[in-house]
């Protein structure tokens, strides 16, 4: 990597995630008025134009930042302070690892849509998320409020139960893969596989069937892996704690939970850092199971030596490169708002059905499809005799 | 000191995180007063440590250390702390006994003795490693081929202590 030029495109990536954040406080109100049968956001304006409401998260922002910054009385200032921001960075820094798209060589330079392309992509983020613990919990601590304290308790003992469900369930997709670098899933996910190919290992159907070879699927982590791409994104959302994990923050209960004594921007942040981390979540999805920036059935080396004749190998890298980001970014928006519509589906679990799904449900679950995954790859193994 | 050690990132980097590792560990045993403060100067020092890991080529270790760490067991003191409500009350009794005053610095005098001896000495030049040192697949490798006795024994050991506190927190529920 040193001896060429890479180009990270990290500040427009960073660009177009900070804009997400609040483009989405407008999509939920928007998605969730519509699933309501309601209008939803509409008042905001700026000389008569309302823009559908696109007005309201700048309103929102403003509003957020010209409050007043309250202290309450008795509260640990230092970890009061900093809090929000713990909280914030670990969802931020967690796009580093994760690709919009593959390398491409145009007019000399080397472009890799990574921002670091990690050896231990996956479990950067782990660490990370795993940090993301102390943003909430200080938070609640540091208020001196007994809902905050209770908040607190509830959202440490929430993300550290998910956390062990978290990395178990995806075990089975890293035998799979044999790597944890995201790039190199993006790559093999551009793979297919014969549905039907074993038939002829076996000997049901003579060699020389040609249908066999016509039925493929994408090698796609949801393709092989489809009950852990559901228990990954459970688990996911329960780290979030957005709806219907929000059981630290439930308004019902403990009024606000662990940033109960927070205003202004820093509780803006709490808001932002959820947000942000949906986007993450749909991103990191993405590159594990749902082909990366990939198209299924199109290997990305296949599209680029089809238009390399016609166009010339830079305009053929450029071409994919576009093709690449929207993809990815596609994919993404679409698993916003899948995540959107669960959060506006379902209503808030009791803390023990919490803990129960992470514990007894999605941890089993889990631990048994690491021991189908080995059993599988050995029969692939077996019957292929490779 | 020649010039050319001081203008590597390598420099920087590992003089940042060590001095951020030792002012945590200064800050675990210097907060005796509020115990959370301890804590989380605890995490400041785990994830200095993560950094110098890092440094060393060893990512894994470094990745495993924020994770198990920062972000498990230094979370499970700040989880007894909240609950036990050790906010810096101030009387924590933990006034240090005279033979403990006199060991601890003679610690320190030692310490400070053997650094400057060792920055006296001059230092290794940072040792060129195979690429492929200290990644997954090199360390996951090492455990289930080589060590993998060890990795067993390990696990049952971990085991037995899950099914211990089990038993344990059981009794006093029953």
């Amino acid at each position: 990597m040193a001896t060429s030029t890479v180009f990270v495109a990290l500040f427009i990536f960073a660009l177009i995630m900070l804009v997400f954040a609040p483009v989405m406080t407008w999509v939920e109100r928007k998605q969730s008025a519509l699933m309501q049968d309601r209008i939803g956001a509409n008042r905001a304006e700026i000389f008569g134009f309302k823009a559908l409401g696109l007005i309201h998260p700048l309103a929102d922002v403003i509003k957020m930042i010209t409050k007043e910054d309250t202290m309450p009385a008795g509260a640990h200032r230092l970890v009061h302070l900093i809090s929000p921001f713990i909280a914030v960075t670990p969802a931020m820094i967690s796009f580093a690892v994760i690709p919009y798209g593959g390398t491409y060589e145009m007019w000399g330079a080397k472009f890799s849509l990574v921002v670091a392309d990690l050896d231990y992509g996956v479990l950067y983020l782990f660490a990370i998320g795993s940090i993301a613990t102390y943003g909430s919990m200080l938070a609640g601590w540091a208020g001196n409020n007994n809902w905050g304290m209770l908040g607190s308790i509830r959202v440490s003992a929430q993300m550290i139960s998910y956390e062990v469900a978290l990395g178990v369930t995806v075990i089975g997709l890293f035998m799979i893969f044999g790597t944890l670098r995201l790039t190199d899933m993006g790559v093999l996910q551009q793979d297919t596989f014969r549905v039907f190919g074993f038939m002829k290992y076996l000997g049901w159907v003579s060699p020389d069937a040609r249908w066999v070879d016509w039925i493929t699927l994408p090698m796609w982590g949801i393709v092989l892996q489809p009950l852990p791409f559901f228990m990954f994104l459970t688990a996911l959302m329960a780290e979030n704690k957005r709806a219907p994990f929000d059981t630290p923050e439930g308004e019902s209960e403990i009024v606000a939970g662990y940033f109960i004594e927070y205003s202004g921007m820093k509780f803006g942040l709490y808001m932002m850092g959820e947000w942000v981390e949906v986007v993450v979540i749909s991103g990191l999805l993405t590159a594990m199971f749902l082909g990366g920036w990939s198209l299924p059935w199109l290997a990305e080396s296949d599209l680029i030596a089809f238009l390399s004749p016609k166009f010339g190998a830079n305009i053929a890298n450029l071409i994919a490169m576009i093709l690449a980001v929207h993809v990815f970014i596609g994919k993404v928006v679409a698993l916003i708002f899948f995540q959107m519509l669960i959060r506006w589906s379902m209503p808030r679990f009791r803390y023990d059905q919490v803990m129960n799904l992470g514990w007894k449900i999605l941890l089993p679950l889990s631990l048994a499809n690491i021991f189908l995954t080995a059993v599988g790859i050995l029969v692939v193994q077996k019957v292929t005799g490779s | 000191m020649k010039l050319a050690g001081l203008l590597t990132p390598q420099f920087w980097v590992f003089w940042i995180f060590s001095s951020a590792a030792v002012a945590g560990a200064a800050g675990v045993v210097g907060n005796v007063r509020n115990p959370i403060n301890s804590a989380l100067s605890l995490v400041v020092s785990m994830l200095a440590l993560a950094g110098l890991y890092v440094l060393l080529e060893a990512q894994f270790v470094g990745l495993i250390q924020v994770m198990v760490y920062a972000g498990a067991i230094v979370v499970l003191f700040l989880f007894v702390i909240m609950l036990l409500n050790l906010r810096g009350s101030g009387a924590s009794g933990a006034e240090l006994q005279p033979l403990t005053k006199l060991v601890g610095t003679g610690l320190v005098v030692l310490g400070t003795l053997f650094l400057v001896r060792v920055l006296a000495t001059g230092r290794a030049p940072w040792p060129d490693v195979d690429p492929s040192y200290g990644t997954t697949r090199a360390i996951g490798e090492a455990l289930y081929s080589d060590y993998v006795l060890s990795v067993q024994v390990a696990g049952v050991l971990l085991l037995a202590g899950i099914l211990a506190a089990v038993v344990l927190a059981k009794k006093k529920v029953d």
